[in-house]
């Protein structure tokens, strides 16, 4: 229970530790991590000094390969390797058929609502995959800071919906990692550049990666980030740029349509490889291989490329449009736009945005690396290592979310863009005389059709008492925490009836698949859960007991009398004794549970003097 | 512990304290919206969940409450539409848009006109210029509403408080206006 560790500005107490934290990039096609060492965010190497690690897991009869090996043996083994994991992560069976490409993996039907690819090792889903490669840069980090993590910061994309993060915070704690907060990657982004303390103002993050494009409009006011508005489109990158260029080669070389899949292959890496070679010259050689054994030789210019691939780049600048609509800024009030992604290599992109944002774009960090160094940066403070004048993140909801009514509209209920943690509710009633039961269903989307929006979780609330139509009150109430996650209660309030639901995501795992998984992987790891558990539950009542002896160090004079203060400390007392003999986890859970119940006047105390010295000179008297 | 508890006996105690209180401003339609914003944010970095990151449980349902009611209150009181409804809340008007009906028949007739020109714009030579002039005329009748609302809600006469909610009404209609006039530049933007 770390008491309020904000409570006392320029107060130092006791030698702070430095608790070791990192942030993690799990990207697409790479991932990175990435931590802060003597004030400095920077991103760690693996032993070969490679600072990407290839996000391919390979499973072998023998164990699990993770990175650059994993993905050469991308086409001798296929159905063990699995790459881009990301893109079927939080996706449930029904999903898979609308991701388009023929995936060469071989899914089981377990019965879950989770797909499962058949592997060597047995039956692995995309929380198990992530979860591997997550495990991997959490050792690197270890290693490399010779500890254990305390916690991590995970970047999602900001267009990721409720499900998919959900599945990514499992990702983590099936790899035994403490997650501080899910951050959006253009939020991190913004946070790698934007610790300068001149950059106040308002700032886009333009984000072109491989396969997808965000837009993000923040303002940054003295270490106070506010997400002002999000967009994008999840189907456009810099993959659609080599299949540009890959169909001007075609073109001018007389290849059709038909040709075999290999060459096609062999075009996309020419097409990539000419976009790449076009950074640091005018223009550039390409030569094919063709079908009847002949070679085409010719050249791309610069002047070319971006007639090709201009079409793509307007349409990311209509929804850099779009989105500072919704922030309700003009591009002339944009201060900085920041450069994310591989994409934004290319000039003509650089050169298209500083355009229409009336601004040179930052490129000084690497774009490749710029989210992890962000995410480091947000898991050092949220670790605690800033305990003063530490920046703080406004992030908002990247998507509408709603319940369906009648004709199978939505019914918003949080527009996109609110910021979050936020709770709203709404009132509806029953349709027919003496309905007990109401179907509830969750969706997400801007569209008007339940048909064009994505399903999010769908309960019924039972045991309305049965009334005229139209005469029942049931209150829906959304409230969304600050990782962007959903909760959903329905509660009938005409009689005092009352009847609470919590909504998981339809495509996450349930908390025994969960469970099943965790005992697994501790068990394939050699270790002894319940001597897990106990050491964790230490460390825990460790922690909780310290922050309360700092807590009542600082101001139990203060805010308790004697009476309370005999009773905290008794309870401090009993925790100690528990902690140190108990040879279960659950009794010192549960000595725990007591201690926060028997302070639980002593937080709420502590949290309103925080605010009243943070209101001082506003009339906060008025709150007595 | 509950929520609702848990708000009573904290510092953000909405049975006797509104949000104007929250953030230490005085109970008026004009408002300082920069030191509305400057309190605000001074507000999050005590009760931001991030706060909590690594504290008990306890401590970070708490902030989550606190987080979460300070967003509803500055996202309250930054909005003129908003902020007008929850004033006349505050006066105990009931603002509940289904009871809401217009009796001042030149709005209505000026509604069908505002509606008309926006379905027509589409159909002319030069309709993005069209578009900026009727978002522009929007705007002003919006901003116009925000001035009268100002003096009603500061007078606060029975009278001067129906009119107010009259004024509520007919913004309403305007920003819902102001939205569809957004879609359709959304709209056109994308043909260019």
């Amino acid at each position: 229970m770390a008491f309020l560790q904000i409570a006392e500005p320029g107060q130092s107490d006791a030698p702070h530790q430095h608790r070791l934290a990192a942030g993690i990039d799990l990207g697409t096609t790479n991932s990175l991590v990435a931590t802060v060492r003597s004030g400095v965010a920077e991103t760690l190497p693996d032993e070969d000094g490679e600072h990407l690690l290839p996000s391919v897991v390979r499973y072998t009869p023998d164990g699990v390969i993770v990175g650059a090996a994993a993905r050469d043996a991308g086409v001798e083994d296929p159905h063990n390797t699995i790459a881009s994991v990301k893109r079927l992560i939080g996706r449930g069976v029904d999903d898979l058929k609308t991701l388009g490409d023929a995936l060469p993996y071989r899914f089981v039907d377990s019965g879950s609502a989770v797909p499962r690819i058949q592997t060597v090792a047995g039956p692995v889903s995309a929380v198990e995959v992530s979860a591997e490669i997550l495990r991997v840069l959490a050792q690197r980090a270890e290693k490399t800071l010779g500890g254990e993590l305390t916690g991590v910061v995970i970047t999602v994309p900001a267009y990721f919906d409720d499900a998919q993060r959900q599945a990514t915070k499992d990702a983590a704690k099936l790899a035994g990692l403490k997650v501080f907060r899910l951050l959006n990657e253009p939020t991190a982004a913004a946070v790698a550049y934007g610790l300068d303390r001149e950059a106040d103002g308002v700032h886009a993050i333009y984000d072109l990666g491989g396969g997808t494009f965000d837009i993000s409009v923040l303002r940054l006011n003295r270490g106070v980030f506010e997400v002002m508005a999000t967009g994008g489109d999840s189907a456009l990158g810099g993959d659609d740029f080599d299949r540009a260029v890959a169909g001007w080669i075609m073109q001018q070389a007389g290849i059709g349509g038909d040709a075999a899949p290999g060459l096609l292959r062999a075009l996309m890496d020419k097409a990539r490889a000419a976009k790449e070679a076009l950074a640091g010259r005018a223009s550039v050689p390409v030569a094919v291989d063709l079908p009847d054994g002949g070679k085409w030789e010719g050249q791309l210019d610069r002047e070319t490329f971006n007639t090709l691939v201009d079409p793509l780049i307007r349409k990311t600048i209509s929804a850099c449009r779009r989105a500072l609509r919704d922030a309700g800024v003009t591009p002339e009030e944009v201060k900085d736009v920041v450069m994310v992604g591989g994409s934004t290599r290319a000039l003509r992109v650089r050169e298209k945005v500083g355009e229409f944002f009336g601004t040179e774009p930052l490129v000084d960090i690497d774009p490749d690396r710029v989210v992890a160094i962000g995410a480091a940066l947000q898991a050092d403070v949220l670790a605690g290592n800033k305990p003063e004048d530490e920046m703080l993140l406004l992030d908002v909801i990247p998507l509408s979310l709603g319940i369906e009514t009648m004709g199978g509209l939505v019914e918003k209920i949080i527009p996109r863009n609110t910021t979050i943690p936020v709770a709203r509710a709404q009132e509806f009633t029953t349709l027919k005389d003496g309905q007990t039961a109401m179907a509830i269903h969750v969706l997400q989307g801007e569209r008007e059709l339940v048909s064009d929006c994505r399903t999010l979780a769908r309960f019924e609330l039972r045991g309305i008492p049965p009334m005229v139509a139209g005469a029942a009150r049931i209150r829906v109430t959304f409230s969304v925490d600050a990782d962007g996650l959903l909760h959903v209660e329905a509660e009938e309030l005409s009689q005092g009836v009352k009847a609470d639901i919590e909504v998981k995501p339809s495509y996450g795992l349930t908390d025994e698949e969960i469970a099943d998984m965790l005992k697994s992987s501790i068990e394939h790891a050699g270790e002894d859960l319940e001597a897990r558990r106990l050491a964790e539950q230490k460390v825990e009542a460790a922690r909780v007991v310290e922050a309360l002896q700092s807590a009542l160090a600082a101001d139990g004079d203060e805010l308790l009398d004697g009476n309370e203060r005999e009773r905290v400390e008794a309870a401090l007392d009993e925790l100690r004794r528990v902690a140190e003999s108990a040879t279960d986890a659950e009794a010192i859970k549960r000595s725990i549970g007591a201690l926060e119940k028997t302070c639980e006047f002593y937080v709420e105390r502590r949290m309103n003097s925080n605010i009243r010295k943070a209101m001082a000179g506003h009339k906060v008297d008025e709150f007595e | 512990m509950s929520g609702r508890r848990c708000l009573r006996e904290t510092m953000i105690d909405l049975t006797k304290n509104n949000y104007f209180d929250l953030f230490g401003l005085p109970v008026a339609y004009v408002l300082d919206t920069g030191a509305l914003s400057d309190r605000y944010r001074e507000l999050q970095r005590v009760v931001h969940p991030d706060r909590y990151a690594s504290a008990s449980d306890q401590d970070q349902r708490l902030a989550l409450q606190q987080a979460t009611l300070a967003n509803e209150a500055y996202q309250t009181l930054r909005d003129p539409l908003k902020r007008a409804l929850y004033m006349l809340q505050l006066q105990g008007i009931d603002t509940d848009q289904e009871t809401a009906i217009t009796r001042d028949p030149a709005f209505l007739m000026q509604q069908m006109e505002l509606r008309e020109a926006l379905a027509d714009v589409r159909g002319q030579d030069d309709p993005a210029q069209r578009l900026d002039e009727l978002m522009r005329d929007i705007r002003g009748m919006i901003e116009a509403e925000v001035a009268r609302l100002a003096v009603q809600l500061e007078t606060a006469t029975p009278e001067q408080l129906e009119a107010a909610r009259e004024s509520v009404d007919r913004m309403q209609f305007l920003n819902k206006l102001y939205n569809e006039a957004e879609a359709v530049e959304a709209e056109l933007e994308e043909l260019i």
